[in-house]
């Protein structure tokens, strides 16, 4: 920003000017006293006040003493002390605060004895004790001696507002910012303040009165104020706004202490958005995750997912030491170096490098990383599998994916560097998600969509209005999966639609199922040019961006370069001062995996990659193919079939960097110093061992190389996806279309070990609607759907408004795993029959 | 001459007074220095007369004072159940890292003290703890005190690091071994205002049901006693 700009921007914002404590402090207008007070390092007691959300004035802690002008400009005192939370700055006013003014001192005192005295003071079993506000500020604000001799008021303790949040109402200040959390930010709504005078508290809504609609969650819950069970997925982040103790999580109920606890800050590996988080450890062992203060990123708010979903790591399949299968077909623990040489041995002669006759006959390797690694490690991958093995053969979308969509993320995303922003999207007057659920599959992107609530249009193209998309008033663009292509297509010019979009700031948001769905991204793209509006692609997986920059697509070389384009190659191969990449197309993930099934491949590289997350059955794959090494933090299924398991870091163990949807750096340190090393370090060993030397070995290496190279050039980028819809086929009378998605909890590895917050996953339905309900006939309100494996899924069914002939199932959900039992992508036809 | 040479000059001079000083050690006459170099003897002659200091330890064992800061003990209701909370405010104030404790909730089928926490893991490393006893300070339920023993060596590092059930104190007559239900009817305020004195009914039917061979058990005593 240059300093015009600057000056421009501080001119139009308008100024007040006030006298705190005898220091003047110039804030601008409309700034509440208590942070114009906090401007001039002046403290003033407080619970309920939280800077982001609005203010309450419920605790009355914060008195001070005011003076104001008033309309003859004469500066008089108001009779009592104010709450300094709740009163914005005027010109010429006087704060007196505790520190100059008895009034305010003793009034403070005065609430802080009325606060405790129902509290139950039972601190030291209180899971607050040691960073507790309340604590704190009973003892530099309270009075030293109670003079409350009488009982004090109980409540049944803990509640349980669902498996993982627990309510003690004794402890409770009634300050609200939990229900004004619920409310404001996440729109689960589920407790609120009750009865009054001594009997006032937090309490849940009652559930006779209320009914559920399928969105009830695994686990005990409370109602939430529409009727339906809570199952919120921001409800940790109540407890860690709650001054007191009142709220707490069951997964870190009387774990530790706060100075027991070393912090260490870092970046969430569950989703796209790259949230900050705070880990805090004891011992070499996590014991809760926190959400980090980012205001450009996820402000102060965290899924559920990524403040519980840790236990994964540590669980008893962790692998600590490289394994190797013998002779006698089973796995051995090796050192490092023996290991590492098995695995180049096999590599080697699958690659075809041995410099014997027996190369003409190799058949080559595939590589698949999975889509949750870092940005070091998909360069590493992908220059190991271009230079150590020279081939194109890499993929880390092992998931719905296609060409089209290949050449869209070449064309549109990779190597772009920062697009649309979090505060791009809260600033848009208009959101189009297409392929994307802003909750399930966005996390903290919710959040942000409807902090803009009542402000912002959000149009949504998807077979039924979710729960997320309700709670954004989101209008539905009705689309059967498969047909969103025709969806965007439609906005046509003129349109109120196209008119929303017109408006300057207005985003569209792609998902990565779109990729499921023919000509849908290239139609985005053409959407995009006739309205102006500005793409944004929120894929779910942390490393999906990542690895888009890195390269680690076959079709795409590092910063967006085509691996098709000769003189991206050229100048890929430069930097790297080797001879040449591999020319010949690399296969996609899915291809990968049909030619390993079908021995054209003699070797794969399996990173985090999960068999039953996909619809292309790589465990064939893995049975067939002459040699498997897999890197992996936890002894997973793969291991059943590699022939060398070497054991990586996950990512509170290693430092690295994740990017974020936005294009965004989300570098990160090591959170807990063990011996595990990252992917990129062991793919630096094997290559070492395999003649090559990649320089990947460290955080730094790679980010060098990756500075060096840049984004792509003009003339090595990709070109543009120009596919058309494909056209809808008519299917049995039976079959109808899946939709699906993932939950934000559900069954995902990275959720293992962790019963408390699986307990807040929803329950898994099937959605219909009305008329297709009748069609097939559900008996018992149950439905039986099959699709090209032979297992099945049953479900109880919900009916829905939603698209007819389509059948909704959750991705990965307790007793629905679409990829693995169906082995069909969301858009395909599938069988449904009623009853079981 | 510089300025600063006229301050340094002064400074010595001063200085130099101070250093002028009468000695207050009793000045001796010529006996008094004659006898000088033996006087010493005098002080081991008048010994021998008095009564000796000397401690026959380990042969024979004198108890400390009672206040004596010992091995520390986790103490016990009277119904058995632990006092310990696993509030952790011992290690807190624990000024040499001594004390290292880890909670865990009580559940219905396994109740180890009143409320909804009890420690579940509790260790004191002797080779660190100085024995100031702040930790009895810290302590909010009385759960922590110090006992009088002392002998507190041994040839290992790990068998110097008490754990919980080398602390907890035994199980006097008619206690019952936790886990077991709270007296019915009552809440931890009542076992800490003292309102729980003994085992009642349901408690040793309790243990009854799911520890028939628990040795705190009245009749599995009786039988000891027997065979004893
Ligand atoms: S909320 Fe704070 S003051 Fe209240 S019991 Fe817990 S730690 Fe103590
Ligand atoms: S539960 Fe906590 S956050 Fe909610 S009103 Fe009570 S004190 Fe405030
Ligand atoms: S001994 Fe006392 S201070 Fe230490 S954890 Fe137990 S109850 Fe807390
Ligand atoms: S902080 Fe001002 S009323 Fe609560």
């Amino acid at each position: 920003m240059t300093s015009t700009a600057d000056t421009a921007t501080s001119e139009a914002v308008e100024t007040v000017t006030l006298t705190i404590d005898g220091t003047e402090v110039t804030v601008p207008k409309g700034t509440l006293i208590i942070r114009a007070a906090e401007q001039v390092g002046i403290d003033i007691p407080r619970f309920c006040d939280h800077p982001l959300l609005a203010p309450a004035g419920a605790c009355r802690q914060c008195l001070v003493d005011v003076a104001a002008p008033d309309r003859e400009g004469n500066v008089r005192a108001f009779p009592k002390p104010q709450a300094s939370c709740t009163m914005q700055a005027m010109d010429g006013m006087i704060v007196n605060t505790q520190h100059t003014s008895d009034d305010a001192k003793r009034a403070q005192e005065g609430v802080m004895e009325l606060l405790l005295i129902n509290h139950p003071l039972d601190c030291p079993v209180c899971d607050k004790g040691g960073e507790c506000p309340l604590q704190n500020q009973a003892l530099s604000h309270g009075r030293p001696e109670s003079r409350f001799i009488d009982v004090k008021r109980v409540f049944e303790k803990p509640l349980a507002l669902s498996s993982e949040i627990l309510l003690d109402r004794e402890r409770c200040v009634l300050c609200q910012r939990c229900t004004r959390f619920s409310k404001e930010i996440a729109g689960d709504a589920f407790i609120d303040l009750q009865n009054r005078g001594a009997m006032q508290q937090i309490g849940t809504f009652n559930e006779e009165v209320l009914n559920f609609d399928g969105y009830e969650p695994i686990g005990v819950a409370a109602e939430d104020e529409s009727g339906k069970a809570f199952s919120s997925y921001y409800s940790g982040n109540t407890v860690q706004i709650c001054p007191v103790g009142a709220l707490t999580s069951a997964a870190y109920r009387f774990r530790s202490r706060p100075f027991d606890l070393v912090s260490a800050p870092g970046i969430s590996e569950h989703d796209s958005s790259g949230a900050a988080i705070r880990t805090d450890h004891r011992r070499g062992k996590i014991l809760r995750r926190l959400s980090d203060n980012d205001p450009v990123v996820n402000e102060e708010w965290i899924t559920d997912k990524d403040r519980f979903a840790f236990a994964w790591q540590n669980l008893s399949d962790r692998l600590t030491r490289p394994l190797v299968r013998g002779e006698d077909g089973e796995l051995h623990e090796a050192s490092w170096p023996a290991a590492i040489a098995r695995a180049a041995e096999g590599l080697r002669a699958a690659a075809g490098r041995t410099g014997t006759a027996a190369d003409k006959k190799a058949k080559g390797v595939g590589v698949l990383p999975g889509g949750r690694i870092t940005l070091e490690d998909a360069y590493a991958y992908q220059k190991f599998a271009r230079v150590a093995l020279g081939t194109n053969d890499i993929d880390t979308r092992t998931r719905i994916s296609s060409d089209e969509e290949q050449a869209f993320l070449g064309a549109a995303v990779a190597g772009t560097g920062l697009g649309v922003t979090f505060s791009d999207l809260e600033k848009a007057p208009a959101v189009l998600l297409a392929g994307f659920e802003p909750e399930d599959e966005g996390g903290v992107v919710f959040l942000r969509l409807r902090k803009s609530w009542g402000t912002q249009q959000v149009l949504t193209v998807a077979p039924f209005l979710s729960r997320g998309a309700e709670k954004l008033s989101a209008t539905l663009i009705e689309t059967v999966p498969g047909a969103e292509a025709a969806a965007l297509a439609a906005i046509k010019a003129g349109t109120e639609t196209a008119d929303a979009l017109g408006q300057d700031g207005a985003v569209i948001v792609l998902g990565e199922r779109l990729a499921g769905s023919p000509g849908a991204l290239s139609e985005a793209l053409r959407l995009a040019k006739r309205t102006g509006a500005r793409l944004a692609w929120i894929p779910r997986r942390a490393g999906e961006r990542g690895a888009l920059e890195a390269g680690a697509l076959p079709g795409l070389l590092p910063g967006g370069r085509d691996a098709a384009s000769a003189s991206a190659r050229q100048a890929v191969a430069d930097a790297w001062g080797v001879d040449g990449l591999p020319e010949t197309d690399g296969r996609d993930a899915d291809a990968i995996i049909a030619a390993a099934a079908a021995r054209q491949l003699d070797a794969l590289v399996v990173g985090g990659v999960t068999p039953s997350d996909l619809t292309a059955d790589l465990r064939k794959a893995l049975d067939r193919v002459g040699f498997v090494v897999s890197l992996e933090v936890r002894r997973t299924e793969v291991a059943q079939y590699a022939d060398v398991v070497l054991p990586v870091a996950p990512p509170s163990e290693k430092p690295g960097t994740f990017v974020n949807w936005e294009g965004r750096l989300r570098g990160f340190a090591t959170a807990i110093r063990t011996d595990a090393i990252s992917d990129h370090r062991a793919l630096d060993f094997l290559a070492r061992e395999l003649g090559v030397d990649l320089k990947v070995g460290t955080v730094s290496d790679v980010n060098e190389q990756l500075a060096a190279l840049g984004a792509a050039g003009k003339g090595e980028r990709v070109k543009a996806p120009t596919a058309k819809a494909a056209k809808a086929s008519a299917g049995a009378s039976d079959e109808l279309v899946l939709a699906s998605w993932h939950l934000l909890v559900d069954e995902g590895a990275l959720q293992d070990g962790e019963p408390y917050l699986a307990g807040t996953g929803r329950t898994a339905v099937a959605r219909l609607s009305q008329a297709t309900a009748e069609r097939i006939g559900v008996k018992d309100g149950v439905v039986t759907v099959s699709g090209e494996r032979r297992s099945s899924i049953e479900l109880p069914v919900v009916i829905t408004p939603m698209a007819d002939g389509v059948v909704w199932l959750p991705a990965k959900s307790p007793g629905s795993w679409v990829a693995q039992e169906l082995g069909v992508e969301p858009g395909a036809r599938v069988s449904v029959k009623g009853g079981i | 001459m510089s300025e600063s040479d006229d301050v340094w000059k002064v400074n010595r001079e001063r200085d130099g007074e101070a250093q002028r000083f009468e000695s207050n050690f009793p000045q001796y006459g010529p006996v008094g220095r004659a006898f000088a170099p033996v006087a010493g003897f005098g002080v081991t002659l008048r010994n021998f007369f008095r009564p000796t200091v000397t401690e026959q330890y380990p042969d024979k064992k004198t108890p400390a004072m009672p206040r004596y800061h010992g091995r520390h003990q986790l103490n016990r209701y009277a119904d058995g159940l632990e006092k310990c909370i696993g509030c952790e405010l011992c290690a807190w104030a624990c000024p040499a890292d001594a004390i290292y404790v880890e909670a865990d909730s009580n559940t219905e089928d396994k109740q180890y003290s009143p409320g909804e926490r009890y420690g579940r893991v509790y260790q004191i490393n002797y080779l660190r703890c100085i024995f100031c006893g702040l930790c009895i300070e810290a302590c909010p339920t009385r759960a922590l005190t110090m006992t009088n023993e002392y002998e507190l060596a041994g040839p290992t590092r790990e068998g110097l690091i008490y754990e919980k059930q080398d602390l907890l104190a035994p199980l006097e007559d008619g206690m019952l071994q936790a886990p077991h239900p709270m007296v019915p009817g009552t809440v931890d305020d009542d076992y800490y205002k003292g309102d729980v004195t003994k085992v009642v009914k349901e408690q040793t039917e309790w243990v009854r049901e799911h520890r028939p061979e628990d040795p705190t058990l009245p009749e599995n005593q009786k039988q000891e006693a027997g065979r004893g």
